[in-house]
């Protein structure tokens, strides 16, 4: 006889640990495989898990086997015209037709499904970001336990007694009601007897009898019963309920090169996910501009590039003329992030300086200005340390290398682990 | 009704429907059991379990070991099997099945109940009988102490990572991984695996290993060796074949906890040796009998028709050959060629034509059951193939051999499915399935005692084939565990050593 077992609610998930093996031994490709990915990535569409291809050949496992060449001997089935003695062209690619080459072309790339967690955590890794920060970017936002009424099913701990001994009066009122209402009637019946005399009567034991036994069902009905409990019932709420805008500036001039503007992207998408935690609904703004400034869409953003030369003070402009016409400061917290390789007219970086601490800083959260790949700092780097100085809203960093990053946002982030 | 006893129509089918409960699979596993016991299947204990497909997948990723070590390589078979079955490319459906008493075979919940009986029937009578009667299984597994030993493999190596890193363990098993093939006497009887056993055994060993070990290396050699001797007297004094083993035994860096887990990964490998080399055999045996079985249950009655269609679309899939000219074709198919080989030696002995009685006049008029039963026993897959396969087998599948020379420019066609060919064919296709033929010949050739510690493989070249590209991967893991330098010798089929 057989033994028949149910496995199915034990032991999931066995493969968890190998899986994990997996990924930290190709750590180096899958992370090269998630900076690919960012790239062709939307500024906002950061956080879901993703598909990732890494190379199959890099992971295959070595075992002794023959090479192509020498001779070989092949038993095929389904002959069709054949005959002893026949000469045929060799099939494309190594000769038999067998499995093994089918199933290298299909493993050319292997592909990984990660967790919105797990991409998360290599997209840190390059970013050189405070533990404490990643946890706040990476969790989920946060909530607030708020009360919505009663339950009848709930923890200990949310044990309602007012309202559970509300319902265990009108459950008792409601269980007691007819018994109640019989033993009035029998006492008003007994009264009577008792008062034409027939007290020792057999009715009267009668109604006595029944007395005891009413009251006795009376006091039968539970002072409190499961079905009289209520708990609280508390809901999550997501905190965040403001809501912010966030304007993106690029130079978008000759001298802007894909490695800068892919810099550039991580700049915005971190700012974007710092938000994203803090704001329950964010507006993204983008601006471009060479000589003159144009807001688009997130594909212009990135993709276009434009010859001659810069004038800074237009993206302020327009930057400016856009929050008073769309964003008024007193709904909106307004975040700004700006990039550039330092070019600028001459006479342009004073005139951008008056406009960020005269106009645009009031109104702004934070404005964080990274100069990517500059030769040595420029007019505008100059014109803008004034500004720092001028105000505790601005942050500004020169950046050579992704680790750069982070250190323009540190304040922005310093100032939520104090809140 | 009058009876008090449900009595059972003998014309009323187990089931409708598509739907399974345990009750009924209990019911189909007696009834199916019953045909096994009629046709004299012998068998271990069933354990039959139920799983879900993520369980499934999961078995699928060990390698089919129910307890099985932790190591990167299951991981991409996970997420590799999870792929392919996320995208439908492949049913989960079929079969696992443990090589362990009991036997244990895996159901999966989405299948149908024609589907679970045809797994019962395949899995848990079929391969069952084949693990328990089959001489390679019989020789190199021991079936009721695999569980117990999987079980000390895996706290074991877990004990070496906690105390040594995983990192440092991970660089042990991927060595051995990759010398998994290498890791089996072929000549030689193991030893009984089973945890109690292995668990006191195993301190001794170590302490009894290091000292021979140091012995063999030890620095100061007595001097009445003379040099001449040195020169011309090699260790190991013959060639073997089994790498694991002798880096297990004579690897002079190797720690006794390294020595363990060389063992292990060979003792692994040495379990699935026979699988290796009865694939078709075993599959065309849990085939023919599902088929068998089945059949037999429908003549008595128990089965519905419905079922019936169901059963034989899914058997019909399973043993199809396509043709080599097809997109679907990647060799030949082994539960298609071991089924006909099955259901062909049945029909030889029952209705054997004059051909059958000039090829195999032994079979001819014997019971059928004995004569399959005596296949299944004595043979691996190319043993069983050069014995059994009929020239109406040849004709049926029109089998051809090709003859591919890297100096000729074309492909020849060296034989047909006709009477001049029959024999070559027969031969071809029985040497395709040596395992002595499709892994490269390689052995432990000299260990340089006296000098630089390194260590000479030779690789015994048949038929001019060279050797792969990744051979430069696979030495450099040998050395990780040789801990001194290796090197690969070449000798071609006239002894030239290069």
């Amino acid at each position: 006889m057989s033994q028949l077992v149910d496995r199915r609610l034990s032991g999931k998930n066995r493969s968890a640990v190998n899986r994990q093996r997996f990924l930290h031994r190709y750590k180096a490709q899958i992370r090269k495989a998630v900076t690919d990915s960012v790239s062709s990535r939307r500024v906002s569409d950061l956080e879901r898990g993703e598909k990732i291809s890494i190379p199959a050949k890099d992971m295959s496992e070595p075992i002794f086997h023959h090479g192509p060449g020498g001779q070989r001997n092949i038993v095929h089935p389904g002959n069709r015209e054949f005959v002893r003695g026949d000469k045929a062209d060799r099939p494309d690619g190594d000769g038999g037709g067998s499995g093994a080459s089918q199933d290298a072309q299909s493993m050319d790339d292997f592909v990984i499904e990660l967790t919105r967690e797990e991409f998360m955590d290599y997209f840190f890794q390059d970013l050189a970001l405070p533990d404490m920060v990643k946890k706040q970017l990476a969790k989920a936002p946060e909530v607030k336990r708020v009360h919505t009424g009663f339950v009848s099913q709930g923890n200990p701990s949310n044990l309602h007694v007012v309202r559970s001994m509300k319902q265990a009066i009108g459950r008792r009122l409601a269980m007691s009601s007819s018994p109640r209402e019989a033993l009035r009637e029998a006492e008003a019946a007994l009264a009577e007897l008792t008062q034409q005399g027939r007290d020792a009567s057999d009715e009267a034991c009668v109604l006595r009898e029944e007395i005891m036994h009413l009251k006795a069902r009376i006091a039968a009905v539970p002072f409190i019963d499961t079905w009289d409990l209520r708990y609280a019932n508390r809901v999550d709420k997501p905190i965040p309920s403001s809501q912010a805008a966030m304007f993106c500036l690029m130079d978008v001039s000759g001298s802007m090169d894909e490695d800068r503007k892919s810099i550039a992207k991580r700049f915005f998408m971190l700012l974007y996910l710092f938000l994203t935690k803090n704001y329950e609904r964010i507006d993204v703004v983008f601006i471009r501009h060479h000589t003159t400034a144009k807001e688009v869409d997130e594909e212009d953003f990135f993709a276009s590039r434009e010859s001659g030369g810069t004038v800074v003070s237009s993206a302020l402009l327009l930057m400016r003329d856009i929050i008073n016409e769309r964003y008024p400061t007193d709904s909106w917290n307004i975040y700004a992030a700006q990039a550039s390789d330092g070019d600028n007219w001459e006479n342009d970086s004073s005139r951008c300086r008056e406009l960020l601490i005269r106009d645009i800083l009031p109104h702004m959260q934070y404005f964080a200005y990274v100069e990517i790949e500059a030769e040595q700092p420029q007019s505008l780097w100059r014109e803008y340390i004034q500004v720092k100085m001028a105000s505790r809203h601005f942050a500004m960093q020169r950046i050579l290398t992704l680790e750069d990053i982070y250190p323009v946002f540190r304040d922005l982030f310093k100032k939520k682990e104090l809140a | 009704m009058m009876t008090g006893h449900p009595q059972t129509d003998l014309h009323q089918p187990l089931s409708q429907g598509s739907e399974w409960t345990f009750e009924l699979l209990e019911r189909y596993d007696r009834e199916i059991g019953e045909a096994a016991r009629f046709f004299g299947l012998d068998t271990y204990p069933n354990q039959i379990e139920v799983i879900n497909s993520e369980q499934m997948i999961d078995a699928y990723s060990s390698a089919g070991m129910p307890v099985g070590y932790h190591h990167w390589s299951y991981g991409k078979q996970f997420l590799t099997t999870q792929k392919s079955y996320q995208r439908g490319q492949m049913g989960l459906a079929y079969e696992i099945v443990i090589n362990s008493s009991p036997c244990i075979a895996y159901l999966m919940e989405e299948n149908t109940m024609t589907m679970q009986a045809l797994v019962i029937a395949h899995a848990a009578y079929g391969h069952n009988s084949f693990f328990k009667g089959n001489y390679l299984f019989r020789t190199w597994t021991d079936a009721e102490g695999i569980l117990d030993y999987l079980v000390f493999a895996r706290n074991f190596i877990a004990e070496c990572e906690q105390r040594y890193g995983d990192e440092t363990v991970e660089a042990m098993l991927d060595s051995c991984h990759a010398l998994m093939n290498y890791g089996v006497d072929r000549y030689k009887r193991p030893a009984k695996l089973s945890m109690a056993k292995e668990q006191v055994r195993r301190v001794e060993r170590e302490d009894y290993l290091q000292s021979q070990i140091n012995d063999l290396w030890r620095t100061l050699p007595t001097r009445q060796v003379t040099h001449e001797h040195h020169k011309t007297s090699r260790f190991p004094a013959e060639p073997q074949e089994n790498l694991l083993y002798f880096i297990e035994k004579n690897a002079p860096r190797l720690e006794p906890w390294q020595r363990e887990i060389v063992r292990i990964v060979r003792k692994i490998a040495q379990y699935f040796y026979p699988q290796r080399q009865t694939q078709v055999m075993n599959e065309g045996w849990a085939t023919f009998w599902h088929y068998t079985l089945l059949n037999h249950l429908y003549d008595e009655g128990k089965l519905s028709d419905g079922f019936m269609m169901e059963f034989l679309q899914s058997h019909t899939n399973v043993v199809y050959q396509p043709p080599f000219h097809s997109r679907g074709y990647s060799g030949i198919n082994p539960y298609a060629l071991g089924f006909a080989m099955f259901k062909d030696l049945r029909r030889i002995c029952e209705h054997p034509t004059d051909e059958d009685r000039r090829w195999f006049p032994e079979l001819v008029g014997t019971d059928w059951k004995q004569s399959l039963d005596f296949a299944m026993r004595n043979f691996k897959d190319e043993s069983f193939i050069a014995q059994y396969l009929s020239p109406k087998l040849i004709r049926d599948f029109k089998l051809f051999a090709i003859r591919d020379d890297d100096t000729e420019e074309k492909l020849e066609i060296s034989a047909i499915h006709d009477d001049a060919g029959y024999h070559t064919v027969r031969q071809r296709l029985a040497e395709q399935y040596d395992l002595g033929n499709r892994e490269p010949n390689i052995q432990v050739y000299n260990v340089d005692i006296y000098g630089d510690r390194a260590l000479t493989l030779r690789h015994y070249v048949h038929d001019r084939r060279p050797l792969g590209d990744s051979t430069s991967e696979v030495l450099r893991y040998i050395a990780h565990l040789w801990g001194y330098p290796v090197r690969m010798e070449s000798v071609d089929q006239n002894g030239e050593v290069s």
